[in-house]
């Protein structure tokens, strides 16, 4: 190995050089495209920066009393209690049970869904109506959502379960719509010119080209719908994060601990499952 | 599921009708079909649905669409400051993800972590704070800073750090072995190999990712009120609970917006940089 002159190390705090003058060190190129651009990006963010934090009007003090509050409460979760196994497994299971009623019922909502959002079949005032809708439902959150199903259903897993079920139709049908848009034509004509009409044009051309997808999207939906049923209860929609939350405002922080860890694992073993599927499907 | 492909028996034999799957492939789709239906009837059996809620649904729908209108248009002026609120918590929590992602990225990553045990550690902390969701992480930071928009920095920061240095750990295993060797042969410490080696290699990823997230995080702050963690939401929940429905069409017109123009700007930006 060569031994390192001082000047080629010194990489990261390279002296500044006139440009024009064949620079002797190398200089890190700067991030977005010239140094002049860089050094705005950055005083623009230092700027934002100081602009958010005065806006916010952040009461230090209190912030630093957080950390200490913080230790007590991590000493309180430790360790998780366990003992309340009939309510933790219930919560769990409701949400597994809302995950996967509401994966299938979007299905369902998301294929006519897609059929009208897709721009090579539906006729355009429909396409148009389908994407809007679209559009609109992906861009309120899941707990937005919940909250009016809470009003419309009550509390519970009804309103938690419709809620995951018409987001996971915007979700699914968007994507499936675009599948549909992406199809070769070539076999939907095939079909065609044997006649076909509308309905077996989607059965026989469309369907087999999308399917393998949409069943790894379905799938990654599924998982979706594991975490999102977890946060739902918020709002009392059913689930474990009804529990979650019960716990948290009596200050049940060990249960608290157990039920996030359960949380964590149903997460990361769903997610597991999810990647060993579409993996397996492609 | 593989489909179109004609088992090799039934070629030889050559069927009078055309069939799509083989009558293994068509049985296990049935199969599959028929688990996931049972699963789905066991769920909707288990979750004790009271069909009598589904009788009035619409009509309660309706009423509360009806409610709703006109939107009070003199609330406006006092949603803005909330969604400011809702948006400096999207950027300066995304900004702190941005700042703790990178070390964890190194650490999760096999190729730059120092041994199984650091590894250990990365991919702990990746599946910790990806598998808690916003609102949760709001819940805890409320209980710990207090209501107020600290709490919602604290949750999106928390949920954002893994979800950025997931990605980035990913785009390090892929860097190019050459340009790090490079550094290395002129002697390079470790820190300097990353540092020059292999974030520079990184970047794009870390840059593409962090305004994809931002947008993700503008939509998960509008809801972070809901716990107390500051922004909008906490507008929203109150004048439901007040049954204020005009007012909360106000908040619902000025999240979509909000939403929407953000999720607009992060797209032209990816696009750019692509």
């Amino acid at each position: 190995v060569h031994p390192a002159s001082p000047e080629s190390v010194d990489v990261t705090t390279a002296a500044p050089v006139a440009v024009d003058a064949h620079p002797a060190t190398w200089r890190r190129p700067a991030l977005f495209g010239s140094r002049g651009r860089q050094r705005l990006a950055v005083l623009a963010a230092v700027l934002y920066l100081a602009w958010s934090l005065i806006d916010l009007d952040i009461d230090f003090a209190r912030v630093l009393a957080g950390f200490p509050r913080a230790v007590d409460i991590l000493v309180r979760m430790v360790p998780p209690d366990f003992s309340r196994r009939e309510l933790l497994v219930n919560g769990m299971l409701e949400s597994v049970q809302m995950a996967l009623a509401a994966t299938l019922a979007g299905a369902l909502l998301a294929v006519p869904l897609a059929l009208a959002a897709a721009g090579n079949l539906a006729p355009r005032p429909v396409y148009l109506a389908a994407r809007g809708f679209i559009v609109l439902g992906r861009t309120l959150h899941e707990v937005i959502i919940a909250i009016f199903f809470v009003k419309l259903f009550g509390f519970g897993a009804v309103a938690g379960l419709l809620t995951l079920a018409f987001a996971s139709a915007i979700f699914l049908s968007k994507m499936l719509a675009e599948d549909i848009e992406n199809v070769r034509l070539g076999q939907v004509e095939a079909v065609r010119a044997t006649g076909a009409g509308f309905g077996q044009v989607v059965v026989y051309a469309i369907v087999p080209q999308v399917l393998p997808r949409a069943m790894g999207v379905l799938i990654y939906r599924l998982d979706a719908n594991v975490r999102h049923s977890t946060v739902i209860g918020i709002v009392g929609a059913g689930g474990i994060g009804q529990t979650l939350s019960a716990s948290f405002s009596r200050y049940d922080y060990d249960f608290s601990a157990a039920i996030l860890l359960s949380i964590i694992a149903l997460v990361a073993l769903g997610e597991w499952l999810s990647d060993w599927v579409r993996r397996r499907l492609r | 599921m593989s489909d179109a492909v004609a088992a090799p028996g039934a070629a030889a034999r050559h069927p009078r009708v055309w069939r799509r799957r083989s009558r293994r492939a068509s049985l296990l789709a049935w199969l599959w079909t028929a688990i996931l239906a049972a699963a789905a009837a066991w769920s909707v059996s288990a979750l004790d649905i009271e069909w009598a809620f589904f009788a009035d649904a619409h009509e309660q729908a309706a009423d509360l669409a009806t409610r709703m209108w006109p939107p009070r248009w003199s609330y406006l002026p006092r949603v803005v400051g909330p969604l400011i609120e809702t948006i400096h918590i999207a950027t300066v929590g995304t900004a702190i993800a941005v700042v703790f992602s990178v070390p964890v990225a190194f650490l999760a990553a096999r190729n730059t972590t120092a041994n199984g045990f650091t590894w250990a550690i990365g991919r702990a902390l990746l599946v910790g704070s990806r598998s808690v969701n916003t609102v949760i992480w709001g819940l805890i930071f409320v209980a710990i800073f207090g209501p107020g928009p600290v709490a919602g920095i604290a949750a999106v920061a928390a949920r954002s750090v893994g979800f950025l240095a997931k990605l980035v750990a990913e785009a390090i295993e892929e860097a190019d072995r050459g340009q790090v060797e490079a550094i290395e042969a002129v002697g390079a410490s470790t820190a300097q190999v990353y540092l020059v080696g292999i974030l520079p290699q990184v970047m794009p990823v870390l840059i593409g990712t962090t305004v994809y997230r931002w947008d993700i995080n503008v939509r998960e702050s509008s809801v972070l009120g809901f716990v107390g963690a500051g922004g909008i939401g906490i507008h929203l929940y109150a004048s439901i609970n007040q049954f204020a429905w005009q007012q909360v069409l106000i908040v619902l017109l000025a999240i979509l917006a909000v939403v929407i123009v953000s999720e607009a700007v992060s797209a032209r930006i990816r696009s750019r940089l692509s």
